[in-house]
Order: structure tokens, then sequence, then C-alpha cells
């Protein structure tokens, strides 16, 4: 079982706030691995943030291997940050050798283009790169988008952070809105791909816990969208269903609730929209997801959420106080870095509710 | 002495041999009473004994004629095995046995070929009892508890659109609908197939559909059964209690008049239309009842004079899958005003795949189920020729079909119902859950709500006589003495609690491998010991 979190932060905040957070729940992950995704970056990334970043992990072949494609595409780099790892011996990490997180000014005849057609091209990018490194098994690309940057590492996850120079808190990469976890997918073998968070098109997730309709899901969403792929994860259908719900039905945040754990036919029929939920629950019935498990997302406007399974069966936290607020499967990790919180405040979601927190740091608790 | 012909039937060639025990027969007469078929006969032997009536031993051999029970020695009277006379002796003294170098079916088409009830008898092999559900939820992903959770057992009927056909609009921050999306009901996932009144009785009609009654009005599942072809009465036409019933309408369209007729009167409307194109135990052949069971509320229920009744083997006037969309389902959807799910049953065949294709695409969104029959389906008359060797097993197919669907992103939206030879066994709950894991929506099932009425046939040559009119359980026979036979009261409860005990069983199932809702589709929850079937499937093979 794994333990996640995340910090939506007024101001921008360290990974090692994050990693503050989930190492006091170390004894429900095996710190097995560390990966985060960060969204409305500061720091070195403040000059750029309209502009897609590209997050990579690579052998330097495969460095040349993107460049080429990125040169032939039209994409002009504008920035780049290459961490300078701390090679102390004894570190518990399977570093690749080249961490590249660099950033891309769109080619020229995209100035003119929509919102909606650039999210393609950006997509669509990552998927080409990503099928030219797997093909020459030579690196991974986890996110190409703007303001948004991905870290994902096997090994313990202080150690990674030593590697990377994350304890040292010198202001170069912060963010306000981090997700965080720190466990590789140990059901299967492990692939840095499986790992959480996971990320599509601005839409950011992990999740703790089984998806136990995995095949059902898994086979419906291949067909739904290109960008749908991969699968090394049952969690992975949480994020595609949330990014099919918003993104590509362009249905309101409330409906994902009702499309992951629908409500059983009786209530249903008890509700005075019990047509548009039938509705849903019949069109949608194959990417409900069944099993334990919990939700972090965040969306495309920063907004997080989070939500359980319909029979709460995992556990999670939201704390705050007034700069911040975190979410955490125990609140041991709130604990750690809010302990200051009024403690009275934390919300411990139930299983039909959504909690959504805004920019401004407003928790919304919304009942399915 | 006689000179013996070789080519006279001689009880040996009989499936089954009555064992009769003299000693115990007290002459009562019950067993030649009871016995429908006149398989057995009071004969008179004469019998070379010895005894002793004295007080002193002082035995006395003695030569007497003596009336015993006989079996009949002919093909047309040939004993079916029913066990009435067994039932009805009270003192042991007769039973049939099987027999096992019976030549009946060699012997029995002096007057054409073979006809008989039941099913098929020689491919009654069951695939899914190969099939295990192996995946179970444990440490971290936990089983359910099969009495605490709320379980979700529905099936949508109904045509389904696709997500991003939905109609939907947004105000205010919520969905709308836009305009009307196809009927959809959520039903239960056990149908009560199409048996007609006709090819039962009414009474074991009326108890299979009191049941249904019940348990929709009492026990709050929604079960939906099937008409069969032939009509409904048209009390139940005009009733509350149309709304449990899906009307089938068949190739001969019997009763049809009778259901145009009562249409204006009719209170709600019907659970749903299924258009009958093909069954499973006599694939290519319509319907057959044969002249004996057409009795006089027969003919009034379907308008027809007193005559043996085939259907057609098709639809007159459908060349073409399309054309069957166009004309039945438009015509069929048009006369309830598109409030009814109208759905259509096929027999299982090699090109089941190819007739669901053109259904998924068909862009009137028109048709509301896709019911697949298989070889193991029941049948009240047809020929054994084609009981036995036509036909094509259910389990691939129902898989064929969903991952046809699923290869195009369509699963679910017409909605998959397999069924022949659910419960075969006994245990429809096991057989419905693993249709449904291989992605069945629903199953159907008719020879075992009959066989819990009392029928004892089954697909080891016992009984099938449905076609003969002479049923001996008083279910498949328009003989009103017979008729009698059968507890419609007692029937109905048989079924009642069977499907409650199907439901609590379908738990039981869905707990462990930790659902809440069926898990259409969800072949990761099946393994299979046999190699070939694992790969047939798509599925795990354990061993
Ligand atoms: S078993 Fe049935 S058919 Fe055979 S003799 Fe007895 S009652 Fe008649
Ligand atoms: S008992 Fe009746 S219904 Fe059953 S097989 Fe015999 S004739 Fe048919």
């Amino acid at each position: 079982m794994c333990r996640i979190g995340s910090i939506k932060s007024k101001v921008p905040v360290h990974p090692s706030k994050a990693l503050h957070l989930m190492l006091p729940q170390q004894e429900g992950h095996d710190n097995s691995g560390f990966a985060m995704v960060m969204q409305d970056l500061y720091g070195i990334f403040s000059d750029y943030k309209d502009k897609p970043l590209l997050s990579l992990a690579c052998t330097q072949h495969g460095a040349e291997l993107v460049e080429e494609y990125m040169d032939s595409h039209n994409f002009t780099q504008l920035a780049e940050w290459i961490p300078v790892p701390n090679k102390e011996p004894g570190l518990d990490i399977q570093a690749m050798p080249y961490y590249i997180f660099r950033n891309y000014d769109y080619p020229e005849y995209y100035n003119e283009k929509t919102q909606a057609e650039r999210e393609d091209l950006l997509l669509d990018t990552r998927l080409a790169l990503r099928k030219i490194l797997e093909e020459a098994k030579e690196g991974f690309v986890y996110s190409f988008w703007p303001d948004v940057l991905t870290l994902k590492e096997i090994g313990d996850p202080r150690d990674i952070a030593t590697y990377f120079r994350l304890w040292d808190d010198n202001g170069c990469l912060i963010a306000k809105n981090i997700v965080a976890q720190c466990r590789q997918n140990t059901n299967y073998d492990i692939v840095r791909y499986a790992a959480h968070p996971f990320f599509l098109q601005g839409y950011t997730l992990c999740a703790n816990g089984e998806n136990t309709f995995y095949t059902k899901n898994k086979e419906f969403q291949k067909s739904l969208h290109r960008g749908y792929i991969g699968f090394e994860s049952d969690s992975q259908n949480f994020l595609y269903t949330l990014h099919y719900v918003l993104h590509e039905l362009k249905w309101p945040l409330d409906y994902y609730k009702h499309v992951i754990t629908p409500l059983p036919f009786e209530e249903i029929e008890k509700r005075p929209d019990k047509e548009i939920l039938m509705a849903i629950r019949q069109s949608l019935a194959h990417l409900e997801i069944n099993g334990p498990n919990t939700i972090i997302a965040t969306l495309p406007d920063t907004r997080m959420i989070t939500c359980c399974d319909s029979k709460k069966l995992r556990p999670v936290v939201v704390g705050r106080d007034d700069t911040m607020v975190a979410i955490s499967s125990e609140v041991c990790g709130l604990n750690e870095i809010m302990p200051n919180r009024d403690m009275t405040q934390d919300i411990y979601p139930n299983e039909r509710e959504v909690v959504v927190i805004d920019n401004e740091l407003e928790v919304q608790r919304w009942k399915q | 002495m006689e000179t013996v012909k070789t080519q006279d039937i001689a009880i040996n060639d009989l499936p089954w041999k009555i064992e009769y025990n003299a000693e115990r027969c007290t002459l009562c007469g019950s067993c030649v009473a009871t016995c429908t078929f006149k398989s057995i006969k009071v004969a008179v032997q004469s019998q070379s004994i010895t005894i002793s009536e004295k007080s002193q031993p002082e035995p006395e051999h003695r030569h007497i004629a003596r009336a015993i029970i006989k079996q009949d020695a002919s093909i047309a009277n040939a004993c079916r095995g029913c066990g009435m006379c067994e039932r009805i002796c009270p003192n042991n003294a007769i039973r049939p046995v099987r027999n096992p170098d019976e030549r009946k079916a060699l012997l029995s088409r002096d007057n054409g070929p073979i006809k008989r009830g039941g099913r098929t008898n020689l491919n009654a092999q069951r695939t899914l009892d190969h099939i295990i559900v192996g995946r179970i939820s444990q440490m971290t992903d936990p089983s359910l508890d099969s009495q605490r959770h709320t379980f979700d057992i529905r099936a949508p009927f109904g045509r389904v659109l696709s997500p991003h056909e939905l109609p939907f609009r947004v105000e205010n921050g919520k969905l709308v609908m836009a305009k009307k999306t196809p009927p959809v009901d959520w039903v239960y996932p056990l149908i009560f197939s199409d048996m007609s009144i006709g090819a039962l009785s009414t009474r074991a009609w009326e108890a299979v559909a009191m049941a249904t009654a019940y348990l929709n009005e009492k026990c709050g599942l929604p079960v939906r059964m099937s008409s069969g072809e032939g009509g409904m009465p048209v009390k139940l036409l005009e009733s509350e209690h149309l709304k449990y019933f899906i009307i089938q309408i068949a190739s001969g369209h019997f009763g049809w008049n009778r259901i145009i007729k009562a249409m204006p009167h009719m209170v709600t409307d019907p659970g749903g239309i299924l258009i009958k194109i093909g069954q499973g135990a006599k694939p290519g052949d319509g319907g057959l009842l044969p002249a004996a069971k057409v009795a006089e509320h027969v003919q009034a229920i379907r308008g027809v004079p007193k005559a043996t009744l085939s259907s057609p083997p098709n639809h007159q006037g459908l060349y073409s899958i399309e054309e069957s969309v166009q004309k039945m389902h438009l015509s069929l959807n048009a006369a309830f005003g598109f409030r009814v799910p109208v759905a259509i049953k096929c027999a299982a065949s090699a090109t089941s795949v190819s007739v669901y294709n053109n259904l998924l695409r068909d862009p009137y969104k028109i048709c509301g189920g896709f019911f697949i029959d298989g070889i193991q389906g029941g049948t009240g008359a047809a020929n054994e020729i084609s009981l036995d060797h036509t036909g094509h097993p259910i389990v691939s197919k129902i898989r064929d079909c969903y991952l046809a669907a699923v290869k195009q992103g369509l699963q679910g939206q017409i909605p998959l119902f397999g069924g022949g030879g659910i419960g075969m066994t006994g245990n429809a709950a096991a057989d419905a859950f693993k249709m449904i894991c291989l992605g069945a929506n629903g199953v159907f099932c008719g020879k075992i709500l009959i066989q819990l009425l009392g029928c004892i046939g089954n697909e080891h040559g016992r009984c099938n006589s449905c076609n003969t009119g002479k049923c001996p359980m008083g279910i498949c026979t328009q003989d009103p003495r017979l008729v009698k036979r059968l507890d419609i009261d007692r029937g109905a409860q048989k079924i009642v609690d069977y499907v409650l005990a199907f439901d609590a069983e379908l738990r039981k199932l869905m707990a462990p491998i930790g659902n809440s809702s069926l898990p259409v589709g969800r072949s990761d929850a099946l393994v299979s010991t046999d190699k070939s079937i694992a790969d047939k499937l798509g599925i795990q093979y354990v061993c």
C-alpha cells in the first residue's frame, strides 16, 4: 500500500516540504522511490511560465534523440535546468545518467493556433518522444507542459532528495502545488512510468489503493483517446477518466465522482437529477472504479481535489493553515509540516464527498 | 411358441427398462394410471411357485395365472424414464432403469425424423465448469462483506449511448438533458426466457408469471419475463403487471392480433419487446407447436384453428440485418412511442459477431439488447437432429461479441445477454457470474424455471417429451387432467426461493473479488484449468 500527499500553498514551497509530509508516513510505504509533479513554478522557471517545460530522464543518446526530434519539429529551446547531482557514496538510488528540465518555445506557426491545438501539439510531442525513447530504451519523458515539472526516481526518497539536492532549499526549484508519493508500483515489475503521480494535459493525479475494475477501465479507455496509453498502473485509469470527463466531455467537475463511484441505483432513483445520473452510469459504466482507493489530483487551473472510493476503504485527511493546505494519507504527515494548524479544522472526507481547494485556498466540500 | 422376428421391438431396445418387483406389488394400479406415455400395462403372467399355507410347512407346487405390471415393448410407448411410476408406487415396487444398450435412435425413424423437446443430449459439455473465480481480493484490496455492503446487481436493458453522444448541456454548472435518449431500464441480470403459453400449460406459464410479479413487488428484484411467441392473456396485457413482461414477436407473429387490439387498453408499457430471430436449441428453425398442444385457449390467444403451428424459419421480408433494424426495430419502437426497449434474440452462430457489429453500427440507435442463445438452450419441440447437431456454444460467443465491441470502444452500448444451458447443473448464479465476467450484461434462462416447477427432463435423454402433450408433470401439456398435477403456488414459490438464493450467491461471488457493481467484462477475475479454454477466452491458465 502506498501513501500519497500534496501541498497547495500561497507562497511557493520547496520539494523538501513534500518530503517532510511523506516521510513520517513511511511505515505505510516501502521507501522504494520518490515521484512528484510540481505545478505553478517559481524560482528558475519563473520567467517561462507560459512555455512548455519538458521533464526527462535519459541517457546521453536519449538526450540527443530528443534534441533531434525537437529541432526537426521547430521547437526552440529557451531555458534549461540540468540538476548537478550529489553523487556521494552509499546513496540508494537507481539514477539515470541525465535529468533534463527544459523550456521550449512553440514552433512559430503555432502563434496563430488555438489553445486546444497547442494542447494537442504538446501531447503529441510527448507521445512521440516517449515512443522514440522507449524503442531505443534510452529514457523516459514524464511531462511536457507549461509550468509543470515531473521528477520520478527509484530508490530511497531521502537519498533521492540528497542526490538532487532537494534538501538544500536554495530557491531554485519551488512551486505552489506539489503532488508527491514515495513508492514504486510494487504490484508489477518496477517501471518508472508506473510511479504516480501521472500527468496528462494539465491534469495530475496520484492514487492510493487498488482499482479492481482495471481491466474494464483499460479496455474502454484505450479507445477513448490517444493519450490514454501505458496502463502500467491501475491508477492511471483515474487520471484518464478525470481527463475524459473534464477535458473531452467538458462536464463540470462534480460529475467526475458520479463517473468513478456512481451512486447505487436506489439512491439515484431518489434524486431530482436522476435522469442525468442514470445516463452517466449507463454510458460510462466501464469507467466506474471499484476497490479501495483515495485520489489526489491537480487540475489545469491548479485547483486541487481529493476523494475516496465508495466504501471509504482508504484514508485521507486535509489540513490547512493560513498559507497552505495539505492533503495526506495520514495525519502524521500534516503534523510534521504544519504542527501549529488548528487540527479541529482537519477534514476527513467521506465516501460521497469531493474536497476541492481553489487557488485562494478556499476549501469546499462537495457532496456527491 | 411364436417365432421371434428380429425386427420386432424388444424391451432391451428401449432407452429405459422397468424394474418391477412382483413380490412387493399390491396391484393398486397407480403406476399404470399415472404413466402418461402408456409405457406400462397390466398383464397376466403364468407363474410356477411353491407355497405353504398351512401352520406346518407343507410346500406345494402350483401353476398360477397372476396379474403383473409389464412394460410395453413399443417405440411409440417407450418409457421416458420420468419416474412418475416410482414416485407414486406406495410399495417401491417399480422404477425405470437406464438401458445402456438401447437402440431407440436407430429404430424410431419409421415415421420420419425424430421429434422431441428438451435440449441437446450430445453437446452437454460444460465450459463454465472449467472456469474458476480465481482473482480473490486479499490484503490491500479487501474483499467486501456479502451481507453488509450494498451491491448493485442490475443490467441495462435498452440502447446505451456512447458518452460523447449523450445530449447534455451545461446550465449553471449542472448537466441537463437537451433531448430524449433511448429508453433503458436497469433490470435484474437474470431474465426469464421465452416459453410460450402453448409450449407451457397456462398454469405453468402463470406460475412463472406469478413468481416474476412477486420478485418485483415483494422482493425488489426487477426480474423480467419474456412472453414467448404466441401472445399473452388479455387480462395481463391490460394490467399493471405488464411492465414486468417482455413481449416477444417471432416469425409466426402469433398472438400479435390480440396484443395490438389490447394496446389502447394498456395501462402501462410492457417491459420490452424481444424480436426472436432464432433459438439456440434449433437454429434455423421456426417455432413449432404440435397440434396435440393447441388447446382451445391456445387457439384463442393465438387466433388460430387447431393444427400444428409452425413459425417460418425467417421473418418474412427481412433480407439483411440493416433491414431488420429498419423495419422491425423501427416499427416496434414506434408502436410504443419509443418508450420501450426493443431487443433482438438470435441463435448463437459462427456469424454472431458480424450480426452484433451490424447492430452496434446501426445509425438509429434503436436496438436495445442482443440476446444470444447457445446450443444448450431448451425447446418444447424440435427435430432431434437440430437439437443435437446444430447450434453453437454460448460461452465463447458472448466473449467474442464483447471483445468485438471492445475493439471499437462500443462495449456496453447494446447490452449482451447470454442463454442456453445457464444453470444446467443447478448452479445458475455461478454460471451467470462467469458469463458476466466474460462480457455479458446478464443471462436468460428457461429450462431451469420449468425444472423448478417439477420438470425432470435432462440432457441425458430423460423424458424430453415436451412435444407430445403428455408432460407427466403438467408443465408442457394442455391436457387439463395432467395440468392439475402442477401446484402453481408451490411452483411459483420454488422459483422465487431460487432467485433469492441466486441473488445471495451472486453477492457471495462479487464480495471476494471486491466488487459492488456487476463485474461486466472483468475477465481478470477468472482463471481456467483448461489451457485451450483459457486461450480461447483470453483468461489466465492455471493448474
Ligand atoms: S418412468 Fe414414466 S414413462 Fe416410464 S413407466 Fe414410469 S411413469 Fe411411465
Ligand atoms: S417433464 Fe414435462 S417439461 Fe419436463 S421434459 Fe418431460 S415433458 Fe418436458
